[in-house]
């Protein structure tokens, strides 16, 4: 149980995929002007890469490590995440057309999502044992994972609609200036390191 | 054989998951209407927003859906409206190409100005004391319209917003973006206007804009008849229900040239013409 709450919290704050990894960046960037599409890339992330580290864990676990196929982890990954991906929208469309027109162009935008990928690789490679070697474990760590991206997002979503208000100088103004938030964000979570 | 065992595992991995995807789309298949798609490419796609929707896809809907008629898209060519028409089976309506019109002819030599100092935006002037211009009804020449047109179909000089009719489509666009609400559509086929917009009487307005309309009736008189010409105060507008040919303005020789041919318009013919 302890364990669980390491990885939680490790996961959310300690290691935030977007601030202390620098992994999926470019949605952190892209999507974050407004807080309500942040809200819903944040849902469709925490969604896929929940999935997808379920399934890769299985797969991994099932087929890779007994075949001595590791190195094939990055390769299998990215098929099968595009495949999730692939399977939701499809089922999307049919099951909730309104959460479909409403998360409409970012689902296609997380097949190539580094963070996604990052979690799952992570989650075969260098995660903690209990991690590693369940697909519980795994996909705990995925939903974390999702959460602090999510939670990254989020914040700087709030933060850039603040920003629109602010008096900024000419030659920060735009990208210069997100950017440097950005970076003071990531160093606000640093203070989180000695946590756990 | 060291190769050929996993070049099989990601082979059959990747048939699986296709096969998987297959199955999925063909059980949560959803039926999209053919024709929606068909209606969108025969629309011009330029998603202007002038038919009210919110793109031409959006319109492609709702014309399959019967929530509107081809001839609601202004950009549409009266052909393509035909072509829409016949394809989906519906009566196709007639359309009249309507176009923007700037009802003021006071540029920067012909009207009094005062000094503005701010933000070169039509909206952000009205703000400050209605805009820097002597007549409060006319174009205040810092072109919210011309930006606001996704057809580049005005121009502005000498201060003035004039409209290239063979590039307006008729989007309206233009009409809601001025403060002033200078911009009316008009018939394409008419091409003799009357460039003002102020109702003041003819004294006030000739103190500030030499090219205002007096209400002097010329233009009335030389229409005979034909009720080419209407009148509402002191101000005189074409009658769009019978628009007035173009040899009326030689004959009706307005005094402050506020009638007009629009070619001439645009070239700027008229400058500074007050007798
Ligand atoms: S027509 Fe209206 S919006 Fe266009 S320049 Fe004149 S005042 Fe501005
Ligand atoms: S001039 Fe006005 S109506 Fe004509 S295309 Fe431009 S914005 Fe649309």
């Amino acid at each position: 149980m302890n364990e669980f709450l390491v990885i939680t919290i490790g996961a959310i704050l300690v290691n935030n995929f977007v601030l202390s990894k620098f992994l999926g960046v470019c949605p952190f960037l892209g999507v974050s002007k407004k807080l309500d599409t942040a809200l819903g890339m944040s849902g469709a992330v925490i969604f896929v890469m929940t999935l997808a580290s379920l399934v890769s864990s299985i797969i991994n676990q099932l087929l890779l490590v007994p075949m001595k196929l590791q190195y094939l982890q990055t390769l299998v990954f990215i098929v099968v995440i595009a495949s999730l991906v692939q399977l939701v929208e499809i089922m999307l469309q049919k099951l909730s057309a309104k959460l479909y027109e409403s998360l409409g162009i970012f689902l296609p935008l997380i097949t190539t999502n580094c963070a996604v990928l990052g979690a799952v690789v992570l989650n075969a490679k260098s995660a903690p044992e209990s991690v590693q070697s369940t697909w519980y474990g795994a996909t705990i760590y995925g939903f974390c994972s999702a959460l602090g991206f999510a939670l990254a997002l989020i914040l700087f979503s709030s933060l850039r609609e603040k920003l629109d208000l602010a008096k900024v100088p000419e030659a920060f103004e735009g990208t210069a200036i997100s950017l440097v938030t950005a970076g003071i964000l990531a160093m606000a979570f640093l203070g989180f390191s000695g946590l756990v | 054989m060291d190769i050929l065992f996993p070049i099989l595992t990601v082979g059959i991995l990747g048939i699986f998951l296709g096969v998987i995807i297959g199955i999925v789309a063909k059980v949560f298949a959803v039926d999209i209407d053919e024709r929606i798609e068909q209606v969108e490419e025969m629309l011009p796609g330029a998603n202007c927003g002038g038919c009210g929707f919110a793109g031409c896809a959006d319109f492609a809907k709702g014309v399959v859906a019967g929530k509107a008629t081809p001839a609601g898209c202004p950009v549409c060519s009266p052909e393509d409206v035909v072509a829409i028409s016949e394809y989906l089976g519906i009566a196709a309506e007639e359309k009249e190409k309507m176009v923007a019109l700037v009802r003021c002819s006071g540029d920067i030599p012909n009207t009094v100005r005062s000094l503005y100092n701010g933000v070169r935006d039509c909206r952000s002037a009205v703000l400050v004391a209605g805009g820097a211009k002597g007549c409060d009804y006319g174009c205040l020449g810092f072109g919210s319209c011309a930006e606001a047109c996704p057809f580049g179909a005005i121009e502005i000089r000498n201060g003035l917003a004039v409209v290239h009719k063979e590039l307006c489509v008729g989007c309206e666009n233009c009409v809601a973006a001025c403060p002033k609400n200078l911009i009316t559509m008009v018939p394409a086929s008419a091409a003799t206007h009357v460039y003002c917009n102020s109702p003041e009487k003819g004294a006030v307005k000739r103190k500030v804009c030499k090219t205002a309309c007096i209400a002097c009736r010329k233009c009335v008189k030389a229409s005979g008849e034909e009720d080419y010409m209407e009148i509402d105060g002191f101000l005189v507008r074409s009658n769009y229900e019978n628009p007035p040919p173009a040899s009326l303005v030689e004959a009706a020789g307005c005094p402050t040239s506020a009638l007009r041919v629009d070619t001439e318009h645009i070239k700027g013919a008229y400058g500074g013409a007050s007798k």
